[in-house]
């Protein structure tokens, strides 16, 4: 990776809740240095809507909840030479994977018909929503991850380790403070 | 005169009677470890302290130590493995550790932390385990448990009351309480127990205490598992 050119980074946050990429946004003025080394494809903070092939990282947060993070990740996976699961929900399905122990049909009916002042309720089905998994997935079990940045964010500090350790080509780690599943 | 031992090339003394595992932690020395408690007997059951002795694996904490064995513990090759058998019990049971009051003080996490596990590796089962809200001062979160049998030892052993059993063969074992109810409310358990202390993971818990040392500032995340002194 020492050639000139600027390293290409995608982002996406599927079923998490957008502090993965907050924790990115932690390194602050770090921002800066990142960028002289990288430019940023499909991301939030683009609003670039698909992953240009050939992009160098992928940065996927959040793990599967339906059938839309299953084609937006496998659309990383397609174009992203290295993939990494940013953060608890990426790496083991985290907070949204709770309701795994509970049939889907249960959570429905109760987020939609028998919750108190939900009267006349009905379960959402626009062609145009994806439809939930049965169950909440951590991405390792659907595409192939490189590279894992555990916790809930990760810290500015062990985001910032990885992506400079893929920068100068080293393998990524994280060292006692810096690992952290919480 | 004392015997001695190498382990990974250095000098060992033990006391005759001593495990391999017991010498090591009186060395000063870590081999990872889950099920072993330096107050009860060895259970020998997790694997995690799979050492080599004289080329063979077996697990230290159960392997009484002999004047001039040759034991390997920091190698590639077992690390390889405890990682891999604790990415199973990550995987196996439902380890949430976000929101878990156990995080930072866990045997489990900070041995994975210990092992560089970035990652999970494995399908996870998300099994759908009940917790057991019903005694009034202690939460039981079998979501977490790892089947290392602390808290059967210590209530048979130590309390005398056998609140606890492993129930079931392979992968169906899981842990049960000794009450017709099966609800630890019907039992004479109490927070003063042995067993109530000994639980490497979350799923003992005291009520009423969540949260007194914030996630950040526990015991592992001020020094990790292998530099804390204690066996417990």
């Amino acid at each position: 990776m020492s050639e000139n050119r600027k390293l290409r980074v995608a982002t996406t946050s599927l079923a998490g809740c957008f502090g993965c990429h907050m924790s990115f946004l932690d390194i602050d003025e770090r921002l800066f240095t990142l960028l002289e080394h990288i430019e940023f494809d499909r991301s939030p903070l683009t609003d670039i809507k698909t992953v240009s092939p050939g992009t160098d990282i992928g940065l996927i947060e959040g793990g599967l909840c339906n059938a839309e993070n299953v084609h937006v990740l496998r659309e990383f996976r397609q174009n992203c030479k290295i993939l990494v699961a940013l953060g608890a929900c990426a790496v083991n399905g985290g907070l949204p994977a709770q309701r795994n122990h509970l049939p889907l049909t249960t959570i429905l009916e109760e987020v939609y018909h028998t919750s108190p002042g939900l009267a006349n309720g009905m379960i959402p089905n626009d062609p145009e929503l994806p439809l939930p998994l049965n169950k909440v997935h951590p991405i390792h079990e659907v595409v192939k991850i490189d590279y894992f940045i555990p916790g809930c964010p990760p810290s500015a500090d062990a985001i910032w380790k990885v992506l400079t350790d893929l920068l100068a080509g080293r393998e990524p780690t994280l060292g006692h403070g810096l690992m952290h599943y919480d | 005169m004392s015997h001695t031992f190498t382990l990974d090339g250095k000098t060992i003394p033990f006391a005759e009677g001593q495990t391999i595992l017991q010498a090591a932690d009186a060395a000063g020395v870590f081999i990872p470890h889950l099920c072993y408690h330096p107050d009860f007997k060895p259970h020998g059951s997790c694997k995690l302290c799979t050492v080599k002795v004289n080329g063979r694996q077996t697990a230290s904490c159960t392997m009484r130590a002999l004047p001039g064995m040759v034991v390997e513990s920091e190698t590639e090759e077992l690390n390889d493995e405890r990682r891999a058998l604790t990415q199973m019990l990550f995987v196996e049971g439902n380890h949430f550790c976000p929101s878990c009051e156990t995080s930072g003080n866990c045997r489990l996490q900070a041995t994975a932390y210990h092992l560089g596990m970035m990652s999970p590796h494995f399908d996870h089962f998300f099994p759908s385990r009940a917790v057991d809200a019903s005694h009034p001062d202690v939460l039981l979160d079998f979501n977490r448990c790892i089947l290392c049998s602390l808290c059967v030892r210590a209530s048979r052993d130590v309390d005398g009351k056998n609140v606890f059993a492993l129930s079931g063969r392979g992968i169906k074992t899981h842990l049960i309480v000794n009450a017709k109810s099966g609800r630890l409310a019907d039992t004479n358990f109490t927070l003063a127990d042995k067993a109530a202390q000994v639980c490497p993971v979350g799923v003992i818990l005291p009520k009423r205490h969540g949260f007194a040392v914030p996630i950040g500032e526990r015991k592992y995340d001020k020094a990790p598992i292998s530099e804390t002194t204690e066996g417990r």
